[in-house]
């Protein structure tokens, strides 16, 4: 229990809050963005649970297929192929959980601390988005530590590379996150709801299996499918750093092409931050109205 | 975002601290705050009485800028909740009755978490923190989770967290609701030092009738309207008289002496004799003057705030909450996350 104070209260500080402005959404976005990886840093098992299913994939299922696979692999391990989808995953899922915050947020109350502060909604909505992405890119790093087990060599370029595309990713996952989590209040329908998407969005991506030679149905999803064009700029970064041959590079990092052009990667981040700053804009203006 | 220059003739000091005409809001048909007219005058400890669903919650959300008005106008350290909700937001203090921490900080961190998020002058968040959370007696226990604090000391970091940015007005929905007695005393103390500490109006609902003695002016409210506003002691009474109950060496005289010097009609109960007077304080004195006949014993009574409420609303206060499972539209608002 408190000792009661036994001397006088002393003089009380008056504090007289200043009109808000750029500087006040800036502190705001800042201490928003703080409190996601305070968070992150108490949550081990959140570091450990996220990483899972991507590891899963990368050495169980692609070690147990890449036998299977020997055939159209061009002799590359199945394994080093599925690395940049894998690194994806680990991101996707991380960014995912951070938006998932949100709701958390609201059942515990604490988005309420946060709505009737006298900032703009944007902030909060932006910090977020800063904090899940920066947090997914810790995720992220830990995967890329995991490059040479699967015949992917350190290269100090192409981690800086690495770094920046996941950014760019996780932000995106966060801001959809977000965007979602601002309508839907219970932890279970947003569980569900991501479930449901994220696998498709991941599959029809291209992270687990090459996009070549896809039925026509498949191939227009996957050139529909945002996460397309992230992560062919991922494989390409690795696979830049690969010795295999032409045959396997053309066969496996064959790049997206819409109608027979293909697309260069600058168009693809295009695409990819257009999507973001879409997502950004719709969830701050549904935080606007909650 | 750009600030609504005031023109202030006057202090803004000066002006009353909740100043409210005709306040309306609707749930779809249902009208749950009527028109309500209040002012409160700075410093003042305004208490707001009524059972759940009386609407005390929703208009406490329109003082707050958290639901918006469907009529009538409201300001707030002199400024309008709609038109200014910011500048209204920088000037209040929340602390509600559902928990907005955040277990995983420690009571530091979410303390720094508000600073920041209120624009506090960087220089002045240290000694400001350290003020308000010895004010609450968790000074020691900054640096724990919260998550490993009691019900009383997160109500107790939620009002040291509402203070922090020297709020004009304080606003506490049941500050001391769910806690047991003695977290109940412990929060009130804290109110009181708080009140010696700093200029501030309180703002407060409850529905512990013991509690609401403690404010200076109380409104009652009762469906969706404010039925009197007046101190707790005119509130008392207004209902009535004191009781006075006297145990005397001769009941017979002491009632035959009542009749003759007070024109007081007295009655003899339970070995004693008892009866009304206005005020009860005032007549002791003059009785044990005047009666004659030797009194070993005086008890008075005054009407309780129960009494007062059954009075205005015709129901007791846990009548009118049992009577009716009415909605409170604050608390399903709030889970909204508004």
């Amino acid at each position: 229990m408190a000792t009661a104070t036994t001397t006088a209260p002393a003089p009380t500080t008056r504090i007289r809050v200043p009109a808000g402005g750029w500087r006040a959404d800036v502190r705001a976005v800042k201490i928003v963005w703080q409190r996601e990886l305070i968070r992150f840093s108490r949550d081990r098992l959140r570091i450990v649970t996220s990483l899972f299913q991507p590891l899963l994939f990368l050495f169980v299922l692609g070690g147990g297929l890449s036998r299977v696979a020997s055939a159209g692999t061009e002799g590359v391990d199945l394994r080093t192929f599925m690395f940049p989808g894998a690194l994806a995953m680990a991101v996707l899922f991380t960014a995912i959980f951070s938006a998932a915050s949100v709701v958390w947020d609201r059942e515990y109350g604490f988005l309420r601390e946060m709505l009737v502060a006298p900032i703009r909604r944007g902030s909060i909505v932006v910090g977020k988005c800063l904090g899940g992405a920066t947090v997914a890119s810790i995720q992220g790093v830990i995967v890329i530590a995991l490059a040479p087990l699967v015949h992917v060599p350190y290269r100090f370029g192409m981690i800086v590379a690495l770094i920046g595309l996941q950014l760019l990713l996780a932000f995106t996952i966060t801001a959809a996150g977000l965007m979602a989590a601002a309508r839907i209040t219970q932890m279970q329908s947003f569980m569900a709801l991501t479930q449901m998407l994220l696998m498709p969005l991941l599959f029809l991506s291209g992270a687990l299996f090459p996009v070549t030679g896809l039925p026509q149905w498949l191939a227009v999803l996957n050139r529909l499918d945002p996460l397309t064009y992230i992560v062919d700029p991922i494989r390409h970064v690795v696979f830049a750093q690969l010795d295999i041959s032409d045959v396997a590079r053309q066969a496996l990092n064959p790049g997206v092409t819409w109608f027979g052009w293909h697309v260069p990667i600058g168009v693809e981040l295009l695409v990819v931050a257009g999507t973001a700053a879409a997502m950004l804009a719709i969830a701050i203006a549904q935080f606007r109205r909650a | 975002m750009s600030q609504t220059a005031t023109v202030q003739a006057h202090r803004p000091e000066d002006e009353p601290a909740v100043h409210v005409r005709g306040l309306v809001k609707r749930y779809d048909e249902v009208e749950a705050v009527r028109g309500v007219d209040l002012d409160v005058a700075p410093g003042e400890t305004f208490g707001f009485l009524g059972p759940n669903g009386a609407g005390k919650s929703t208009t406490i959300g329109m003082l707050c800028t958290l639901v918006r008005p469907d009529g009538g106008s409201a300001h707030v350290a002199g400024h309008d909740v709609v038109k200014e909700r910011d500048e209204v937001r920088r000037n209040i203090g929340l602390v509600f009755q559902d928990p907005t921490l955040d277990g995983y900080l420690s009571a530091e961190q979410n303390l720094k978490f508000h600073a920041e998020l209120y624009g506090v002058p960087k220089a002045l968040v240290p000694g400001r923190m350290r003020q308000v959370l010895e004010m609450v007696g968790l000074w020691e226990r900054r640096e724990s989770r919260v998550s490993t604090f009691s019900g009383g000391m997160r109500r107790r970091l939620e009002i040291a967290r509402g203070l922090l940015h020297s709020p004009r007005v304080l606003f506490l929905d049941e500050p001391t609701v769910g806690l047991d007695p003695q977290t109940r005393s412990s929060i009130w103390r804290y109110i009181h030092e708080l009140k010696q500490a700093e200029e501030i109006t309180i703002f407060m609902t409850t529905h512990y009738m013991d509690e609401a003695e403690f404010c200076d002016r109380i409104a009652i409210m009762d469906r969706g309207e404010v039925i009197v506003v007046d101190t707790p002691a005119a509130l008392k009474a207004s209902v009535g008289e004191d009781r006075v109950r006297i145990e005397t060496d001769d009941d017979g005289a002491a009632i035959a002496a009542l009749r003759s010097r007070f024109g007081i009609e007295a009655t003899r109960s339970q070995g004693a004799v008892t009866f009304g007077v206005e005020s009860g304080q005032r007549f002791v004195p003059r009785l044990f003057a005047e009666l004659g006949v030797s009194i070993r014993e005086v008890t008075v009574a005054r009407p309780s705030l129960d009494d007062v409420f059954m009075s205005y609303t015709g129901s007791s206060i846990r009548d009118a909450e049992s009577g009716a499972a009415r909605v409170d539209p604050m608390a399903q608002m709030m889970r909204k996350g508004r």
